[in-house]
């Protein structure tokens, strides 16, 4: 997210939903949309079938290069050069919108200068996409009005997370994409509500609606609001915790509702720093991989067994509707936190309800400022909504950017942090599929789901399988510098020459035992998508 | 866009430039019968049930494929339109079970009450899953029919369980086509096709083939457009009419598909994605409509507080766990504790948890898993 701060001044999906099928083209790159959002690839193939042209680039040949116009296959890691390539493109032929770039843009003689670096042989050797398409992909994004990227964690997750995303801001901008229907750039989220959890500041940076807590004007209001003493310096990210739990500086957790032995790189250093800890809280609605490591475990209630409001990948605040009653003793998570902070002698936890909550939340939050349960009856509510009145927000960047003025950032091409040598020859990436959701507490757990997908495959390519061969359905041993896992074998075109893929649901296959936990400097974002292994046909079944 | 008037039943209705003579209609609240018509599918004109008489037009033109103009004069009920829609109906029911639909004791049979005529259960609207919510029962009340003079031909064919979320009752099939234009149309994966000929003729997979080897992603998107009882989820199979219905926000990933719960006796029944939004408009995949009810109500839920003592978990009350809690996190450095809220919870569990972290801990050390 922090790639959109910087070049637009929001981090979150620009366009709406309703839009996507009467976008003229789209740029779907590092997502496997049908698999991770497949309601939203409906409304991308209903695109196609109006006649829109679709740019789909992934390593992987994922279903929608069915349905793709061009499918740039570029090697995983190579996303910048390949957006910076089409970017070349587009300014040597003329095809630039010049006066949304003067008008709206900055900084854009910067990176104009750092697109020299990105001539079509060095982008045909780095992302292995051969010259004309590249320069096919760029003419069909320039020339098809209005064009939409879209990418999801195939962009994010790698230790240039966030200069990829600025190569599609910069895309974007530079062909005036910005501000109208069925455009953007559209970032598709993981989780439920991983939109909502950052808009309400669980993040170490940002007060809910990123207000920076560095600030002090910012701080002041909630010291006010809050009777409390705040700090103004960031705290720890997720992987920073764990790193401070490892070596003993953080003794004590409260976890909500996650599971990171899975969802961490480097899983094995998660469990060893949770088992470290001298005191660990989890709050959960299944005995988790986490949970079973804690000292207390607190039951919560389910999603249909409270009231609150989720925000989607496209700002829409929504509700949530308690349909039946908690099972057992279970209590909403929003109870349990301030049950705990009264216990402590904590002030301003005597919420009696979410919707009283939120009533708190609209008061400090301007984007926020106009949501109340009451309107949310009558449906979603995209933010920024700042006032009663304001009817939501469908797109972003409308006539002006949140920052003001777009701001093109010059890029250059940064490698993984680890790619395949001698000892580790083949290049892991990860993702999700359809019938399973992230670490697999809840959809494991669905009978007719398992009997669907029931454990871990990695795919390989028929070339490479042969060489180590290994055959189709074989049990083998993949090998990364920090653990080992077993999995079966898928062998499958889908995957290309020298690149495996595994799902992350399975804990008897955890990927993230092998992945790599370098970070991006910026966005604080392991590298999921790139790392190297080996891999052997393994004995033991 | 013009606007244009219309009389329909002698109701004047003025509607958008574009609208077909079925939408119309609707608007106004008229109610003329479909089967094959399905708002989010294109215009089929199969069944022929949506006949209308139109004033300066020749023949029965369909409803639902006839553009509204301006000054159109439309009848909807008149004894024609009633008996030719008879006539198509008692084909339809010469191939689907109807001994229940022509009988006037219909209302008042139980699934559990001996027929009187002596039916077979298989071939009773009672006993079928689909009783009370089937639009072929909607569309036999309309037009009337006690009887039907075509000889019934039972197709008797085996109901198919293979796939662990659904069953495909081809018996009740009246070849309206909704699943397999659904499954084009909407959701661009053509899984499934009519099959063979004349009277063989009946949706299918590639040679029949289990849809386990089709394309199929499990999606429901025909078990929600079936009108009959022929697609039907498992897991509500005789469970009736449900009690009550609660609209929500699905659980699982970031677009934020809005469902229906539909609730029985305090447990989740069935989960159908909502049409009425900006979201989903009528779709879901295989999570949000076949999974929620079995994770909500799966006996590994957690229920009760647990504290670790030498190893392994007890069972605790609230109050000594809280109790716990409170007390720990109390005795040490408040730098030494750190807090992980969570992408999975809503909007007011993670404020709240933030705060906890700043105004109760007063430090920013809170994050959740938004970059894994």
């Amino acid at each position: 997210m922090a790639g959109l701060v910087t070049t637009l001044g929001s981090g979150a999906m620009t366009n709406s939903i309703r839009d996507i099928s009467n976008a003229a083209c789209i740029l779907a790159i590092g997502t496997n949309t049908t698999e991770a959002h497949p309601v939203i690839a409906l409304e991308m193939k209903k695109a196609v079938n109006k006649g829109g042209k679709l740019i789909v680039a992934n390593t992987r040949e994922i279903d929608l290069v069915r349905d793709a116009t061009i499918w740039l296959r570029h090697r995983p890691g190579t996303d910048v050069t390949l957006l910076m390539g089409m970017a070349r493109v587009i300014v040597d032929e003329g095809l630039a919108d010049t006066t949304f770039v003067d008008e709206r843009c900055e900084n854009f003689e910067e990176f104009k200068e750092s697109l020299k670096a990105f001539d079509l042989a060095t982008v045909e050797g780095i992302t292995g996409v051969p010259a004309e398409k590249i320069v096919e992909a760029a003419r069909t994004y320039a020339t098809n009005s209005p064009a939409a990227i879209f990418y999801a964690m195939g962009i994010t997750q790698h230790t240039h997370g966030t200069d990829n995303v600025i190569a599609t801001a910069n895309l974007a901008m530079l062909t005036g994409n910005m501000g109208k229907p069925s455009a953007g750039v559209n970032p598709l989220r993981g989780q439920n509500n991983v939109q909502g959890a950052c808009d309400l500041g669980a993040l170490p940076n940002v007060y809910p609606g990123y207000q920076a807590v560095a600030d002090s004007a910012i701080k002041d209001k909630f010291e006010r609001a809050w009777d409390a003493f705040l700090s103004d310096k960031p705290g720890l990210t997720v992987t920073e915790m764990f790193d401070g739990a490892y070596e003993g500086s953080i003794k004590a957790m409260y976890i909500m509702g996650e599971n990171p032995p899975l969802s961490e790189p480097n899983a094995n250093h998660a469990i060893e720093a949770l088992k470290r800890l001298d005191f660990l809280v989890v709050q959960d609605i299944f005995m988790s991989e986490t949970a079973e490591l804690a000292d207390v475990v607190l039951p919560a209630a389910s999603f249909a067994e409270k009231d609150g409001t989720y925000t989607n990948t496209e700002r829409r605040v929504q509700r949530v509707r308690k349909a039946l009653e908690p099972v057992g003793e279970t209590r909403p998570d929003w109870l349990i936190t301030c049950q705990i902070a009264q216990k402590m002698g904590i002030k301003g936890f005597e919420f009696e309800s979410p919707s009283e909550i939120m009533e708190e939340i609209a008061s400090l939050t301007p984007t926020y400022g106009g949501i109340t349960y009451d309107r949310l009856e009558q449906g979603g509510l995209q933010w920024p909504c700042p006032t009663e009145e304001h009817p939501g927000t469908p797109i972003l960047h409308v006539g002006i950017f949140s920052r003001g003025k777009g701001h093109f950032v010059p890029l250059e091409y940064k490698p993984s942090a680890e790619l395949p040598d001698e000892e580790y020859p083949l290049l892991l990436t990860t993702g999700r599929n359809l019938f399973h959701w992230h670490t697999g507490t809840m959809t494991r757990r669905v009978g007719g789901l398992d009997d669907l997908l029931g454990e871990g495959w990695v795919d390989i390519s028929p070339s490479d399988a042969e060489k180590l061969g290994i055959a189709h359905g074989d049990r083998v041993r993949i090998t990364s510098r920090r653990g080992s896992v077993h999995a079966r074998a898928n062998v499958t075109e889908v995957s290309d020459e020298g690149i495996v893929y595994m799902n992350m649901h399975f804990a008897e296959s955890a990927v993230n035992v092998l992945t790599n936990p370098a970070l991006d400097p910026v966005a604080k974002i392991p590298e999921f998508k790139v790392s190297a292994v080996k891999i052997a046909k393994s004995d033991d079944d | 866009m013009g606007e244009i008037t219309l009389t329909i039943e002698g109701q004047e209705i003025t509607v958008d430039e574009g609208m077909t003579v079925l939408d119309a209609a609707e608007r106004a609240g008229i109610y003329i019968p479909t089967l094959c018509y399905h708002p989010d599918l294109a215009p089929y004109g199969a069944c022929r049930l949506c006949i209308v008489e139109i004033e300066k037009m020749r023949g029965l033109p369909t409803a639902c494929t006839t553009p509204a103009t301006d000054g159109m004069v439309v009848q909807t009920k008149t004894p024609q339109l009633q008996e030719f829609r008879r006539g198509i109906l008692e084909l339809m029911l010469s191939e689907h079970p109807h001994p229940c639909l022509t009988c006037w004791r219909r209302e008042r049979c139980g699934p559990y009450d001996i027929c009187l005529r002596n039916v077979d259960v298989t071939q009773r609207c009672v006993t079928c899953p689909n009783n009370g919510i089937c639009e072929l029962q909607d569309v036999v009340d309309y037009i009337g029919i006690d009887h039907v003079d075509l000889p019934y031909t039972s197709r008797e064919l085996p109901i198919d369980r293979e796939n662990p979320f659904f069953e495909r009752d081809y018996n009740l099939c009246i070849l309206c086509g909704r699943c397999v234009r659904v499954c084009q149309e909407v959701r661009g994966v053509g899984a499934i096709a009519f099959t063979s000929r004349g009277s063989e003729s009946l949706p299918g997979t590639a040679f029949g083939h289990p849809l386990r080897d089709s394309d199929c992603k499990y999606c429901g998107a025909c078990v929600d457009v079936c009108p009959t009882g022929a697609l039907i989820e498992r897991h509500r199979k005789y469970k009736g009419i449900p009690d009550s219905k609660v609209a929500t926000t699905c659980h699982y990933c970031g677009v934020g598909c809005q469902l229906e719960l539909e609730l029985k006796d305090g447990r989740i029944m069935e989960v159908i994605p909502l049409r009425d939004n900006d979201v989903n408009r009528g779709q879901a995949c295989v999570k949000g409509r076949f999974s929620i009810a079995e994770v909500v109500h799966h006996p590994d839920r957690l229920t009760t507080p647990l504290i670790k003592k030498n190893g392994s978990f007890e069972e605790a009350t609230w109050d000594e766990a809280l109790e716990l809690v409170a007390s720990k996190l109390s005795s040490f450095n408040k730098d030494e504790i750190v807090v992980i809220s969570s992408a999975k919870c809503t909007n007011e569990d993670n404020y709240v948890m933030q705060k906890f972290a700043r105004a109760g801990l007063g430090h920013n050390n809170v994050d959740h898993c938004a970059r894994l």
